[in-house]
């Protein structure tokens, strides 16, 4: 398979990531759909590394990982802090900081 | 044999994520985004990349997912309403998804990036290996790795730090 | 020491005078502000006589002198220097302004004791004197201007001296708006002769014009018509005269020196010096000849129906600048000048014997309610007839040889100056008559209650200070006369004063006598002998008629005024009764004031008016409200994006996303 059918996959893959974060309300969702999207980057980098050759594109795929796991975290703590304080888990009704 | 598994994996990654957008029932988003992840890994086996493959298995389906099932069981998954407060954002989403989707793939296609319509060059069997990984991130790429784990350090105790119980409720 | 080391004295010394007496009014007691207020002036006229004894040591030729300090303004093709301008001329003004202004302190310094704005007054009266002497020895235009300006400053703040009188306020800023449109015609007047000849020095002026102008070119007519606007402001000539009258409301002092011997005169001595230019516009100078004559014959005939003495000595003064103004503007330069100085002499006598007689009457100045002070003050009735008689010409006072010199120059120029000259003689008799109408009215008779009062007792008559005009009460704090009066019988410096004055109104003809001393011309002549109009000299024996025929015409107006006023005073009444019309005119100053009202103030009031309620609400607060509500708008507009969804920033993030890599797909295919 050439590099192209992963690459292409990859976008598939990001836009409907993007997409779903514009349509759902849930705030976990929202952090899946982000998960999409930064998963879509790795299969895009790990198929750009077997194109060109060397190692360099899977290393930068880990450190995303690494990265994609640290916001992870904090996004969920949000959320666990947003349940504590008994506010609505739906992004649409937190909107105290309109203009 | 290598296109009957693509197309197999790749069903099964766009599966998961229509699944992540389209269920209602954030624990099945989930479990979609689990199977997902489990397709990518494939997808990174194809293209001879063993030790990331197996670090998404691991790290990602089994870290990362565990930890939003945890959170998801503490919060409890309620189902949506339907009503969209923002005016055509319902309308405007997919045209922006597909959109997207197409400049994406004007640009990877229609680049003068020959080498994309090729298989690549002939790559040594420990292409994929830890060992050569290993080597690069000590080596050439100490400095994102070192600053990687401080993030990791940030990012937990911010974790604590926000989710944890203070005076008022 | 040169001429023009005097020169700066002469300006110097009044100037300190002023400043020391404003600075230190709280230190210096009363009588030492008056006496460093006079002798300054007193200083400065002694410089001034040296100017005079150093430039007669000058061949008569040679006799003018520039002198500068520093430079001004030296800039782009400006090169204004502060310098003055020493010669015949500006001597002679120089001597006849300080002159009588020390003769004037000297008579405040008795007439003023009581005044409790005393040290003002002398501050006030010293800096005006700086101001007139700058004018006069001004050897550029701008500083011709600024002394110019300074003296309507001046002049507002003696006239508004009484400040708490609100008639003194109002004549003060009456005098001064005029004064400003007199202002505005001498400021574009010198940015003309900039515009055209590139210098505002007067002796580059003078040079280069009649090389750069042709006779009657619309050029220098129009600087010249401009110059005649500044001119007849600043002498109360017809149209710009409403001023004067009004401007008796300031202290008697005032009115002698500023509205009768200097700052009235100082369009005259500007029309004389800029005569070059006058010359190179005859229809310009004819104008100016034509309103001289204008303003001589209407003011005679309201001075003879006021009743107000002030007043009518005021339009006196009118009648007789109107006299110069007709002088210098034929050609006759040095002989409207010697009437100037007549003039200065016998009008400041006049004034300072009717500020006696008002002193007598505690402040009224009706001259109906006066009579028969020949009885109760007789040294001042004495000179009040000196006064009288040198103005109404009687042979062999001053005013007879100076007044009908210019006459006989006009007779000598033939055309239709000969009608100028008949003008002058109406003129003339009408002069007589009402100034021994006066005389008539106030010396002879019965004495009046205040006159008998002040036979009987020796005191002067005390009533309620009051307003003379409006008869409303006073205080005697500050800011009013008070209730004390001076008059020149009790009063030393008043007396000297006058009588010098008095000399000189009988004797100083005799300088000019046509045919036997020729003292004064001789002198001044040498100034304007570029002028082609200074070949006119009329014949010893055309000029002996003129006097002739001017001695008859005041002796006549003089009989005259016996015969209404004293022999059948009926016959005034009876005139009023049948010429009605034509006294009610007289009576109400030919009503130019209502005309001014009319034309220009209304108007004026008219725009104040529409620019506040209609410009002001529409334009301005349009614009500005306008924009308040653009930019309100705007903003309203651009909130809507804060709405505070996450998901619809999200949108936005994709949206712009999208947009630029299409951009770039686009821009790089």
């Amino acid at each position: 398979m050439n590099a192209e059918w992963y690459v292409v996959l990859s976008s598939l893959l990001f836009a409907i990531g993007a997409m779903g974060i514009l349509v759902r309300r849930s705030p976990i969702v929202i952090l899946l759909c982000l998960e999409l999207m930064l998963n879509a980057g790795n299969l895009a980098l790990v198929a750009f590394s077997r194109m060109v050759g060397n190692q360099q594109g899977q290393v930068f795929a880990i450190v995303v990982m690494v990265v994609a796991a640290c916001e992870v975290v904090v996004g969920l703590g949000l959320i666990v802090a947003l349940f504590r304080r008994k506010l609505p888990l739906d992004v649409d009704a937190l909107r105290e900081l309109r203009g | 044999m290598e296109a009957v598994l693509f197309f197999a994996a790749a069903l099964g990654a766009l599966g998961g994520a229509m699944g992540v957008v389209a269920l209602r029932n954030p624990f099945y988003g989930v479990l979609a985004l689990i199977v997902h992840l489990f397709s990518l890994a494939v997808l990174f086996l194809l293209l001879e990349s063993a030790f990331v493959a197996a670090a998404q298995v691991v790290v990602y389906a089994g870290a990362v997912m565990v930890l939003y099932a945890f959170v998801v069981a503490y919060v409890g998954g309620e189902t949506e309403p339907v009503f969209d407060p923002i005016p055509g954002q319902r309308f405007l989403a997919p045209l922006l998804g597909a959109a997207l989707f197409i400049e994406l793939s004007i640009a990877v296609l229609g680049s003068s990036l020959t080498a994309l319509s090729t298989h690549g060059p002939d790559v040594q069997a420990g292409f994929g290996d830890p060992a050569g990984i290993g080597k690069l991130l000590l080596e050439r790429f100490l400095l994102p790795f070192e600053a990687s784990s401080i993030l990791l350090l940030l990012a937990a105790v911010g974790a604590v730090v926000l989710a944890g119980k203070r005076g008022e409720a | 020491m040169s001429a023009t080391t005097w020169g700066w004295l002469v300006l110097l010394l009044p100037l300190l005078g002023s400043i020391s007496i404003a600075l230190g009014f709280r230190a210096i007691p009363a009588r030492a502000a008056g006496v460093v207020g006079t002798a300054s002036i007193g200083l400065a006229f002694a410089c001034g006589v040296a100017m005079l004894v150093n430039l007669l040591g000058q061949d008569p030729d040679a006799r003018h002198h520039a002198s500068s300090l520093w430079d001004y303004a030296s800039v782009a093709g400006l090169d204004i220097k502060l310098g003055i301008y020493v010669d015949q001329l500006s001597t002679f003004m120089v001597l006849v302004v300080t002159g009588v202004s020390t003769l004037i302190h000297l008579y405040s310094f008795g007439y003023m004791r009581s005044d409790e704005g005393y040290h003002r007054f002398f501050s006030y009266l010293n800096f005006f004197v700086f101001s007139m002497l700058l004018l006069v020895l001004a050897g550029n235009f701008v500083l011709l201007i600024v002394g110019w300006a300074f003296v309507g400053f001046a002049s507002y703040a003696l006239i508004s001296f009484w400040y708490r009188r609100t008639t003194a306020t109002k004549a003060g800023m009456k005098a001064f708006v005029i004064n400003v449109v007199g202002d505005i015609g001498l400021v574009l007047a010198a940015f003309l002769i900039f515009r055209e000849l590139g210098t505002f020095d007067y002796g580059a002026v003078f040079a280069k014009a009649p090389e750069v102008f042709s006779t009657n070119e619309w050029t220098v007519t129009a600087i010249c018509l401009l110059l005649l606007v500044g001119a007849f402001a600043k002498s109360a000539q017809l149209p710009l005269h409403t001023w004067l009258p009004d401007a008796m409301e300031g202290p008697t002092p005032v009115s002698s020196l500023i509205h009768a011997a200097t700052m009235v005169t100082a369009g005259v001595y500007l029309i004389a010096r800029t005569h070059v230019l006058f010359v190179l516009a005859p229809t310009a100078a004819d104008v100016a000849a034509f309103t001289g004559l204008a303003t001589l014959l209407v003011a005679g005939t309201i001075a003879i129906a006021q009743t107000d003495l002030k007043r009518a000595i005021a339009y006196s003064t009118m009648s007789q600048i109107g006299y110069m103004v007709m002088g210098v503007s034929i050609g006759a330069y040095a002989q409207g000048l010697f009437h100037l100085m007549t003039h200065a002499f016998f009008k400041a006598l006049l004034f300072m014997a009717a500020g006696s007689i008002i002193s007598a009457m505690a402040n009224r100045q009706d001259i109906d309610r006066m009579s028969g002070f020949w009885k109760a003050m007789r040294f001042t009735s004495v000179l009040f007839l000196i006064g009288s008689l040198a103005l109404a010409a009687f042979p062999l006072t001053s005013g007879f040889f100076s007044k009908d010199s210019i006459l006989a120059f006009a007779e000598a120029r033939g055309g239709m100056y000969e009608w100028m000259a008949i003008g002058g003689y109406v003129g003339a008799f009408l002069t007589a008559i009402y100034t021994f109408r006066l005389v008539f009215r106030v010396l002879p008779g019965d004495p009046c209650p205040e006159a008998r009062h002040l036979i009987e007792s020796g005191e002067l008559y005390h009533g309620p200070p009051i307003n003379p005009a409006t008869e409303e009460e006073e205080d005697t704090e500050v800011g009013f006369p008070g209730a004390h009066h001076h008059i020149a019988e009790q009063s030393k410096p008043m007396a000297v004063a006058m009588a010098v004055l008095g000399f000189g109104a009988l004797f100083a003809g005799l300088v000019q006598v046509p045919g036997v001393t020729d003292v004064l011309f001789k002198f001044l002549d040498p100034a304007f002998a570029n002028s082609p109009l200074s070949e006119v000299h009329p014949s010893v024996g055309a000029e002996w008629r003129g006097l002739a025929i001017g001695g008859l015409i005041s002796i006549l107006g003089i009989a005259t005024a016996w015969l209404l006023w004293v022999r059948q005073p009926e016959l005034p009444a009876l005139f009023r009764e049948r010429l009605r019309p034509v006294y009610l005119l007289c009576l109400n100053k030919w009503y130019f004031d209502e005309a001014i009202d009319f034309l220009v103030v209304r108007p004026a009031l008219a725009i104040g008016r529409f620019a506040n309620r209609t410009f002001e609400r529409l334009v301005v607060d349009g614009l500005v409200i306008g924009t308040e509500d653009v930019v309100g708008g705007g903003g309203r507009l651009v909130r809507i994006v804060q709405s505070g969804y996450v998901r619809g920033y999200a949108l936005l993030l994709i949206v712009g996303f999208a947009g630029l890599a299409l951009y770039f797909l686009l821009s790089s295919s």
